[in-house]
């Protein structure tokens, strides 16, 4: 039973991971209908800024929780611009092109800053700190759950309420989703689509830059690869629980953690993303909109 | 004013990239000074050596420090008036690494009569062109080839190497676990690579075959995920007291952080791909304590230091990969013609088996086998923030 618990824990927090990426991935598809492949990298540039700051402010001697918000702060100011900037030099041009087009610009952005890292800093792994203390409280349990997999967890399930209630009840979020149904008809009666689409990469990638600093925390290390790996995860999670949808998001980035943890644990790890993909197809094949995304009716 | 903005957060993205730039390392073009160490003789006998391996493509990083290896050696020779009164000539060969451009480069040394052979590089293109070699009965030393088939087979009776071979990490981290740590559960994890899952598997068939280990868990896990919890979790039920991982040191690192934050007190041993200083850097505190098999240290050699100066100051750079064992193996070869006074290959191959030479990497000869005695592995163990040599 232990072992069940301790598996099932692994997953929650390898799924959490998952979700803190996947929910920027879907939240952009959802109002843009773009899979911002470069959503990854602005995870990476998020946990690469952390560390610079962090860094920074070690040197200068604050206290670490300080250091953890500073440093969280100023990785959610840079990684927003890095998104701002990704989309109006390379999306906003071809919002009317072919949907291959825009895609194909993704891709082309995910490598350019990959490799701009990799130049500007360095292609070696470099340590990250631990920026989450130890709670006091945790002290009993930390063996098989720490404190910095409960603060990304109950991270998680924080910023998945708040986006929920952001896009429900206030008036950008009514935009956004008015943005989604239809971009002409929007721009007909006075919203400003630009604005919108700009703040959807915003948040997209503050939730991305916020992960970045979990993740890289629980991790230790970081490289200009990083964003690579875990966005084909969240990707993947995103489209499991159906792409477009927040609560469904997070729904599949927990399944997909989840599989990976029990296959692990009770079949062999060998075979992690085997059972992870095979999953994934079969979702599809039963629920080809994932399972909470809408099924689109075509307009005829 | 979006403009002025947009053109901000540009400015921004460049001040950022000018600011961590790191200074590059000076990678001056190497003018060499050409191969006038294998310049001819102009007329009478020579005592000509191949020298084979990749030259270009895009493993040449692998192969051209042998050939500089191999010219200051004989240049060394001929200046003190070379080897049984004849000058040493060097005839050099590209494979490119590939196995079928190996047979001609092999075939084109032989037509040129040449007494020993130092190469191939890589193990796929030495074994392609062995069989060419034995034919001809002339003796080849690689600086590099590690596949253990080359020697354990004993098909190769005119091979030789100055590295150590593939399984002998392996082979020494059994041993060290058997012998030293006294343990007796283990669980061997490797990242599916090539190399991580080939010294696993090694690993493997000799704790099977002593019968003095027990090993309960064998597992492969996915290089650059997200989280090791799920296999750390498995590890500890499987009750080991010893990890043996085969990879490098990324996820060594995660998986040792992870051991010591879920409390696990078990040893971990691993490879020369952890034999970084990279993996302490990384795990920090949590490396600590963890063994890991790498080349003997070679820093305080005489002829190793002396063989890296002649290489800066003859190209103003560190010499890359192999140029060490390149350096070693030119030595034996030419100082077993030296021992046999002949170029016999029956004399030849004898001395290398029993003729003690002084090298970069130590006192060495070779076994029947052919693989060198002395050029081995150690095993160092994290102390303090550093590789310390234990064994």
């Amino acid at each position: 039973m232990d072992y069940f618990l301790e598996l099932f824990l692994g997953g929650l927090t390898r799924g959490s991971i998952y979700a803190l990426i996947a929910l920027g991935y879907t939240m952009v598809y959802g109002i843009v209908q773009l899979i911002n492949f470069a959503h990854g990298e602005i995870y990476m540039i998020g946990a690469f800024t952390a560390l610079i700051v962090a860094s920074v402010l070690t040197i200068l001697g604050l206290n670490s929780v300080a250091i953890l918000v500073i440093a969280t702060a100023a990785a959610i100011v840079y990684s927003s611009a890095y998104g701002y900037t990704v989309e109006k030099i390379a999306y906003k041009p071809l919002r009317n092109a072919p949907r291959l087009s825009p895609l194909i610009s993704a891709i082309g952005m995910s490598i350019f800053l990959q490799n701009y890292v990799l130049l500007a800093q360095t292609s070696d792994f470099l340590p990250f700190p631990r920026l989450i203390p130890e709670f006091a409280f945790m002290e009993p349990v930390s063996h098989i759950f720490s404190s910095a997999e409960l603060v990304i967890v109950a991270t998680t399930m924080i910023v998945m309420v708040l986006l929920t209630l952001f896009i429900k009840f206030t008036n950008i979020g009514k935009a956004m989703r008015a943005t989604a149904q239809d971009k002409t008809m929007a721009l007909l009666i006075g919203i400003d689509v630009d604005r919108v689409i700009s703040v959807t990469f915003i948040i997209g990638s503050s939730l991305a830059a916020l992960g970045g600093v979990l993740i890289a925390n629980h991790i230790g290390q970081i490289n200009f690869y990083i964003g690579f790996i875990a966005g084909i995860k969240a990707f993947t999670a995103a489209v499991l629980g159906g792409i477009g949808s927040i609560p469904g998001a997070v729904l599949g980035a927990l399944i997909l953690g989840w599989t990976e943890s029990f296959a692990t644990g009770y079949v062999s790890s060998d075979y992690e993303d085997v059972f992870a993909f095979a999953l994934l197809v079969l979702i599809l094949i039963f629920r080809p909109a994932g399972l909470l995304g809408k099924a689109e009716t075509k307009k005829v | 004013m979006k403009k002025l903005l947009l053109f901000a957060v540009l400015a921004a993205m460049f001040v950022f990239a000018g600011c961590s730039q790191k200074p590059k390392e000076e990678a001056k073009p190497a003018e060499a000074p050409a191969a006038e160490a294998a310049a001819p003789a102009a007329t009478g006998d020579v005592i000509k050596i191949g020298v084979a391996g990749a030259h270009s493509g895009d493993l040449a990083s692998y192969g051209l420090p042998s050939v500089k290896a191999a010219e200051f050696v004989v240049k060394d020779i001929n200046d003190k008036g070379g080897l049984l009164g004849k000058k040493v000539e060097l005839v050099v060969v590209d494979d490119v690494c590939k196995p079928e451009v190996a047979v001609s480069s092999a075939n084109k040394l032989v037509s040129e009569h040449v007494v020993a052979v130092l190469g191939h590089i890589c193990s796929g293109a030495t074994k392609a062109a062995m069989g060419t070699y034995l034919a001809a009965k002339i003796p080849v030393m690689s600086p590099s080839a590690t596949s253990p088939e080359l020697t354990k087979s004993g098909e190769y009776p005119n091979f030789f190497r100055t590295i150590a071979p593939d399984d002998s990490q392996a082979r020494l981290e059994i041993d060290y676990i058997t012998n030293v740590l006294k343990l007796k559960k283990i669980a061997i994890i490797h990242d599916k690579g090539d190399y991580g899952k080939g010294l696993a598997e090694f690993a493997k068939g000799f704790a099977e075959a002593d019968k003095k280990l027990d090993i309960v868990l064998y597992e492969g896990i996915t290089p650059g995920a997200v989280d090791y919890s799920a296999i750390v979790q498995k590890i500890k039920q499987s009750g080991a007291e010893v990890v043996l991982y085969g990879g490098y040191h990324p996820e060594a690192a995660k998986i040792v952080s992870l051991l010591a934050k879920k409390k696990l007190n078990v040893k971990f041993v691993s490879d020369d791909g952890v034999k970084d200083d990279t993996f302490i850097k990384v795990a920090g505190q949590y490396a600590e304590g963890v063994y890991a098999t790498g080349p003997k240290d070679v820093s305080k050699n005489p002829l190793a230091i002396e063989a890296t100066k002649k290489h800066k100051d003859a190209y103003g750079e560190d010499p890359g990969a192999f140029y060490l064992n390149a350096y070693t193996a030119m030595l034996a070869i030419t100082n077993a013609i030296e021992k046999a006074g002949s170029t016999d290959y029956d004399k030849l191959t004898n001395a290398l088996r029993t003729e003690d030479v002084e090298t970069p990497i130590g006192k060495i000869k070779f076994d029947d086998k052919g693989d060198a005695i002395g050029a081995e592995f150690s095993v160092y163990q994290v102390q303090n923030g550093a590789y310390v040599e234990v064994q």
